[in-house]
């Protein structure tokens, strides 16, 4: 299903006319109102009017965390912030946050955004909407919240934790849809079966929408089983808007389409900042076009994507990037090998009865990398004997030594005692001092 | 004419067994006979007790893994031979033996050893065609 035709289904060039010229606004709104890129501009010799075609996009410089940062908390706002009727800020886990502003018409575009992804996941008005993303400072729940209430569905802001609850408001209101991050969708499924429900069968789910962190096709594969239903991909990021950059359809579940009519999206090699052609990996890069409070320019988002122009069996013309299976920002090099955690998580999801709750402990010794893969034991891989047991730490074993190269060390340790998360999950603890 | 073992899935780590007999205390569970396999990072405990569906639902409740597996209980005389007789029986007959590990308790003038054989029903019936007495689940759980 698509929400809005003419834009979602745009020819091409007539899509990309429309680009040029949110592109060129953009510019010279940024020029004339914000400091930060009056500066970089100058120091480069550009001027808005050197942005002739969408090719130009590429004179233009990158944007990158820290100038986010070094600008705390307005200073990147491109109106006076009596025009900013909201903020929303990313988690700090290294030093200040980032801090984003909305004016009236970015929350309207943002509330269309979401109520594009939403509908193309199938969910429409009638649909009651879990929606288990956190509210407050992150984008993920009012992002969410919105679109629901375009659409029409009943939303239910239950946002983050407290999940016994969840579990009981789940089977009480009867959701048929349920958008929060994929592994806080598999924390539920657990603590569903302590109460002694199934997943797949006492709830009226239907389709999920699940984003904030990266995840596996397996994985996917794995919550649809769990809970019946089909699971959509969904990405955003606060610097770009929050959820509502691109989406899965449920037509096709292959690559996620970008609203360009919003945002252009570039791949480039993260090394040279040299854009990609269509279909090669590298680092995704979004320019906000019609972003009012806080547009962005060429911002690097370290995510590690490609992007597809094939048109879609859905019908949409927007160009669909890949399911982000890592950022290079969460790379590890383990004895000089780039390693994403996504990977381990697909090698270990290939093992028949093993769960996606995992942790990766990367240390050094003796100048050495080292890496341990602690697994929980559930009752479908446990056995009496120590010798199967072995079996299924040899068989993690040779399976990552075939992918990377590296042998790891497999530990197994009981249910429960890898941290769940209740918003994005941490997979990897780097003991390393270097 | 098996017998059902608990096994539990462990931690090699401080506190782990003494948590297994604690949980399964205060449910009022006896442990008639144990054994723990161990490795360097993880052990199985292998426990007989008097109320196996009990057990297996406190562990459970406190987040073990465990699982019910069939075992065999036989009686071995208490003389010297006794093992050896009943080990050369199973030989011949080309049955594995995975585990075993010894009941505190006797049974009359009897030792009791559980047995976890590769195959349990042909280890039964080769046992029991040769005079050995496997001992029945109920009359196990209640020693």
């Amino acid at each position: 299903m698509i929400w809005n035709e003419h834009y979602e289904t745009m020819p091409r060039e007539e899509l990309e006319a429309l680009q040029l010229k949110r592109l060129q606004t953009t510019v010279e709104r940024v020029y004339a109102t914000v400091p930060f890129y009056r500066k970089k501009f100058d120091e480069m010799g550009l001027k808005p009017s050197h942005i002739k075609t969408l090719k130009d996009l590429k004179l233009l410089p990158f944007t990158v965390k820290t100038d986010l940062r070094d600008n705390y908390p307005f200073g990147l706002f491109s109106v006076p912030m009596e025009h900013v009727v909201r903020v929303h800020a990313s988690s700090g886990t290294t030093g200040k946050p980032i801090v984003v502003g909305y004016t009236r018409r970015d929350i309207d575009t943002w509330a269309e955004l979401m109520a594009r992804t939403l509908t193309a996941a199938g969910i429409h008005k009638g649909d009651i909407v879990h929606n288990a993303y956190g509210y407050g400072l992150f984008t993920g729940g009012l992002g969410a919240h919105y679109g629901a209430e375009k659409i029409g569905a009943s939303v239910i802001p239950i946002s983050g934790g407290n999940t016994k609850r969840q579990i009981m408001i789940m089977k009480d209101f009867g959701p048929t849809a349920l958008t929060c991050t994929p592994s806080y969708a598999l924390h539920l499924a657990d603590v569903a079966r302590e109460m002694g429900l199934d997943p797949a069968k006492d709830f009226r789910l239907r389709v999920g929408c699940f984003g904030a962190e990266p995840w596996s096709e397996n994985m996917r594969q794995q919550i649809e089983k769990t809970f019946n239903i089909d699971a959509i991909d969904i990405f955003g990021l606060s610097e770009v808007i929050g959820p509502g950059v691109s989406t899965e359809c449920l037509e096709a579940k292959n690559g996620l389409h970008v609203f360009e009519d919003h945002f252009i999206p570039e791949i480039i090699d993260p090394k040279t900042g040299e854009p990609l052609p269509y279909g090669e990996q590298g680092e995704l890069v979004f320019t906000s076009i019609t972003k009012e409070a806080f547009p962005v320019i060429r911002y690097r988002t370290r995510d590690i994507s490609s992007l597809n122009c094939e048109i879609c069996k859905c019908g949409r013309t927007f160009v669909r990037m890949a399911r982000v299976t890592g950022r290079t920002d969460d790379m590890l090099i383990i004895r000089g090998v780039n390693v994403f955690p996504s990977q381990i998580e697909s090698a270990l999801m290939q093992i028949e009865g093993l769960e996606p709750h995992y942790m990766l402990i990367v240390d050094r010794k003796d100048n050495l990398d080292t890496l341990e893969v602690q697994v929980e034991v559930n009752e479908k891989v446990f056995s009496d004997e120590v010798k199967k047991l072995e079996q299924l730490e040899k068989r993690v074993v040779r399976d990552i030594k075939e992918l990377f190269g590296i042998t790891c060390k497999c530990t197994l340790v009981e249910p429960k005692t890898i941290q769940r998360s209740e918003g994005k999950a941490q997979r990897v603890i780097d003991k390393r001092k270097i | 004419m098996k017998v059902q073992q608990v096994s539990v899935f462990l931690e090699n780590k401080s506190g782990r067994l003494a948590e297994v007999t604690r949980v399964l205390a205060r449910a009022g569970i006896n442990i008639r006979a144990l054994c723990i396999a161990d490795t360097s990072d993880f052990g199985i405990l292998r426990l007989i007790v008097n109320d196996v569906d009990k057990a297996m639902t406190v562990l459970k409740d406190n987040d073990f893994t465990a699982s019910k597996t069939d075992v065999v209980a036989v009686e071995v005389p208490d003389t010297p031979g006794g093992l050896s007789r009943i080990l050369d029986i199973l030989e011949h007959h080309a049955i594995n033996v995975e585990y075993m590990y010894a009941f505190v308790e006797r049974s009359s003038d009897n030792a009791i050893i559980m047995f976890r054989f590769d195959d349990n029903d042909k280890a039964i019936a080769t046992l029991s065609a040769a005079g050995i007495t496997i001992l029945k689940g109920e009359k196990v759980y209640s020693i």
